[in-house]
């Protein structure tokens, strides 16, 4: 009869992460505050997690990690809540839930020994921000002709290739693609082991797997679960609105648009021989000049709206590190852009560097710092597709 | 027009009058936080309706409503009133709409009451929320962690109010006085006028602000009272929940799966007489007559994870004894009336959805349903106390919310909503979701009439 659901009284349970797994002490915060979450239920309709909730009778860890993926961190059920504080029980779900999941990045990140760069992300990720560019525009010195990083090149085809030469650019991301890739799939795979407890290889497992895939992606596409009731969700205050799902998807969209227009362009080189820099009326540039519109408000539209945010619900722990992704996202365009704009002048080189060194930063910091959340997110929403499925289907057996 | 309250009941009538002009000021006695009154532990609200509508299944007629209520208050209602309210339940749903309140969709979750009841979309909390939001943005005034602790009324007329906040207190002066501040729950005193030194031991589920004041001023003016005097809506509830403002998640839903015992380690009622959804508000008060107002619900590992998942962890032991003494209970007893109760257990097919023909023979108070025997380790523990949700007893009122005195004038200024007045329609029993129905229905009355009164004058 001893056990309290109260917080202890100092108030703040102790959040110092250990070394490769979830804190102790975070994990039965987590059950306790589910454990209460569980036995009352009026957040139901707001979005997957409390549905999610109410299939489970305890909470593991495994089930924390999936359920923490699984929440947006809106707060609609931190504002609706009679037990937040000052109420004795301090019930605060979305915080809880950003705590458990950035000890989830930390847990799954591979390879093991930079799962620390979450600890300090803002750091790592500005690191890597500075370094890109310098690391460019030093390689072009070096390496490149005499006199050509400062030079205007016009915009004939081929001109880029004349400050950093293709195979090098080439080379370089192609590696870092490699890394990245596997890195961000070995994490997501070591998170997917552990919530799926075995489904997947049962019988029907991996046919319910596939039809629930759909699902998943369209919950993700549309970013179902900021939706709220129809109205969206609470952002910067209580008030619903959809103001962060949009913003997300400008730069979720921004991004595909701006990958897009990658792609486009290594078909054009490869499969057609035409060299960068294309036209301003090419796909590539079309469609990387929407994206980097959409990765220019997106960016600015969740900063703002971060910065105005109730910091109740969040762990500022994790400040530096959602910043300097948004701002990584902003800089890629920002410095694409200009780079479109003044490609014919003399500060092309010098651009070109700036650019590819930022997209580099972006790209060899993705495993490490916010991007996770995006593979986490489509993990834990793909499970929950699944898991509703499974009920559903047991329902209309019973 | 000064409202005193900022539950649903107050913030309805607040809207109402100020979107008919009136000024209105509102004082709130709790700190902002903890706004609401018994309103914040709400989820739903019983409301009339033809067809399908929102989030509502079927159709749910005034005959069906005045039914069920009937057969829950064993006709200590009053039938015009209660008739008016269930006829205006009709639009409540719309109004909460349009100030802001949105519904959950009928199709999510674990919902049993979705033909007669509407879910409010993150529950009673997020209802006060929207309200408060829609009152501040067309002027209405909310001055929180404030009291009225004194009224001035001269012949049945509303003149002044004293307002404390902190130790600053002023005389608030208004044309009408809306009371919609709640019961007396949370007053243990007053508590004890009916349950004597038994009253301490009550935990109260909902705010520890339903303090009766105002009820009790103006009981003491003369205005006349409806509803139990003594009665009050008290359930079995987690013997570790908080004093008060444990709510929802106080509750143990595991009494008809297995047999409780009072600290002497005797069963005192029936478990099984009935469906658990219509027994479960008895608990409460046989509860309270045990002595020391303590019961344990004793399960084994059969029923673990029948039931919804309390808040608290459960008490666990290997044996029937050292489940005992984990309950500080005397462990031979509990053995024996464990084992007695094992002997009387007849065979028979468990269901625990329907009143199914597990019971138990020669044995006294018998288990009607459900019984099985305890034997399957672990042996399972819930310690509960009786846990109050409202009171009965209110001011009487007329279908304008008027409040009433001795021969039957009514007060030209002073309306009573929501749970101050609830007694008149629900003098006791209980009917999910009707007291946000009765709140909203004569809040917007009383609103409606006090900024009538104001602009009269």
């Amino acid at each position: 009869m001893e056990t309290n659901p109260s917080r202890d009284r100092e108030g703040a349970v102790s959040r110092e992460l250990t070394r490769n797994s979830i804190p102790i002490d975070l994990i039965r915060e987590g059950e306790r505050v589910f454990r209460l979450c569980n036995a009352c239920r009026y957040c139901e309709g707001y979005c997957a997690v409390f549905p999610a909730m109410e299939r489970r009778l305890t909470f593991t860890e495994k089930d924390l990690n999936y359920l923490a993926n699984l929440c947006h961190n809106c707060g609609e059920c931190y504002y609706a809540c009679p037990y937040a504080p000052p109420h004795e029980f301090a019930l605060n779900l979305p915080r809880t839930l950003a705590e458990i999941r950035v000890a989830t990045y930390r847990k799954y990140a591979w390879p093991g020994f930079l799962r620390d760069l979450f600890r300090r992300n803002g750091l790592a990720a500005t690191a890597a921000m500075v370094a890109g560019p310098f690391l460019f525009l030093v390689a072009m010195l070096v390496f490149g002709a005499p006199g050509t990083l400062f030079s205007a090149h016009g915009d004939r085809e081929g001109a880029f290739y004349a400050v950093l030469s293709h195979s090098a650019m080439t080379l370089t991301f192609g590696a870092a693609s490699v890394a990245v890739l596997a890195a961000l799939a070995i994490g997501m795979a070591r998170f997917w082991l552990e919530i799926d407890e075995g489904t997947c290889a049962s019988p029907n497992g991996a046919a319910l797997g596939v039809a629930a895939l759909g699902q998943a992606v369209w919950d993700t596409l549309r970013l179902r679960y900021l939706e709220g009731g129809g109205e969206g969700c609470a952002s910067s205050d209580e008030r619903a609105s959809h103001a962060r799902r949009w913003f997300h998807h400008l730069t979720f969209y921004g991004f595909l648009l701006c990958f897009a227009s990658t792609t486009v362009a290594a078909i054009y080189h490869y499969v057609f021989a035409w060299e960068a820099p294309y036209p301003f009326l090419s796909a590539p540039v079309l469609l990387g000049t929407a994206g980097g519109a959409g990765l220019l408000a997106g960016p600015v539209g969740l900063l703002w709206l971060k910065r105005n945010r109730n910091t109740e619900l969040t762990d500022p722990k994790q400040a530096g590190m959602d910043f300097a992704f948004l701002a990584l996202l902003f800089l890629t365009s920002v410095t694409g852009l200009f780079l479109l704009v003044l490609r014919e002048t003399r500060a092309m080189g010098i651009l070109l560097g700036v650019h590819l060194g930022i997209v580099m930063g972006l790209f060899v910091a993705m495993p490490y710092g916010k991007f996770v959340h995006a593979t986490y997110r489509f993990a834990a929403l793909l499970r929950n597709a699944m898991e509703k499925r499974r009920s559903s289907s047991e329902a209309g057996k019973g | 027009m000064l409202v005193a309250g900022a539950g649903n009941a107050a913030l309805s009538a607040a809207i109402a009058a100020r979107e008919r002009g009136a000024s209105v000021l509102v004082l709130e006695s709790a700190p902002r936080d903890m706004r609401g009154g018994n309103s914040r532990h709400t989820r739903n609200l019983r409301c009339l309706h033809d067809g399908p509508s929102g989030p509502l299944t079927g159709s749910y007629t005034e005959d069906e409503f005045w039914q069920d209520l009937l057969k829950v208050t064993g006709g200590l209602t009053n039938e015009p009133l209660a008739r008016m309210t269930i006829r205006r339940s009709a639009t409540c749903r719309e109004w909460m709409i349009g100030h802001g309140v949105r519904f959950q969709s009928a199709l999510e979750g674990t919902l049993h009451l979705s033909r007669t009841n509407a879910f409010f979309l993150g529950g009673g909390k997020a209802v006060i929320n929207a309200y408060c939001r829609a009152a501040e943005r067309i002027g209405v005034e909310i001055e929180y962690g404030t009291e009225i602790q004194e009224l001035n009324i001269e012949d049945g007329v509303f003149r002044t109010a004293l307002a404390v906040h902190g130790d600053k207190s002023r005389e608030v002066r208004a044309r009408a006085f809306v009371a919609a501040s709640g019961g007396f729950q949370a007053n243990t005193e007053w508590l004890a006028e009916a349950w004597g030194p038994a009253a301490r031991n009550f935990i109260v589920r909902g705010t520890p602000y339903d303090q009766g004041r105002i009820l009790r001023l103006l009981i003491d003016c003369g205005f006349r009272t409806a509803g139990d005097p003594a009665g009050c809506h008290a359930i079995a509830v987690d013997a570790r929940a908080p004093r008060f403002d444990g709510g929802i998640v106080s509750r143990v839903d595991s009494i008809t799966l297995g047999i409780v015992v009072n600290q002497e380690a005797r069963r005192f009622y029936d478990e099984g007489e009935d469906l658990w959804p219509k027994r479960y508000a008895i608990w409460g008060t046989l509860i309270a007559r045990q002595p020391g107002q303590i019961a344990f619900s004793i399960f084994d590992s059969k029923s673990s994870g029948k039931f919804i998942p309390p808040a608290f962890p459960p008490v666990m032991a290997p044996t029937i004894s050292e489940l005992a003494r984990a309950l500080s209970l005397p462990p031979a007893a509990l053995e024996e009336t464990v084992a007695q109760f094992n002997a009387a257990v007849r065979p028979g097919e468990f269901d625990h959805a329907v009143l199914d023909n597990c019971s138990t023979k020669d044995l006294s108070p018998p288990k009607s349903h459900w019984a099985r025997r305890i034997d399957t380790p672990p042996f399972i523990a819930y310690p509960l106390r009786p846990g109050i949700t409202f009171t009965y007893l209110g001011v009487e009122v007329n279908e304008k919310a008027q409040v009433v005195f001795s021969g039957d004038n009514v007060s030209p200024n002073i309306y009573a909503a929501g749970e101050i007045m609830s007694g008149n329609i629900l003098g006791r029993g209980y009917l999910a979701g009707f007291g946000m129905t009765i709140g909203n229905v004569f809040g917007r009355i009383a609103g409606e009439e006090a900024a009538r009164t104001g602009n009269r004058e």
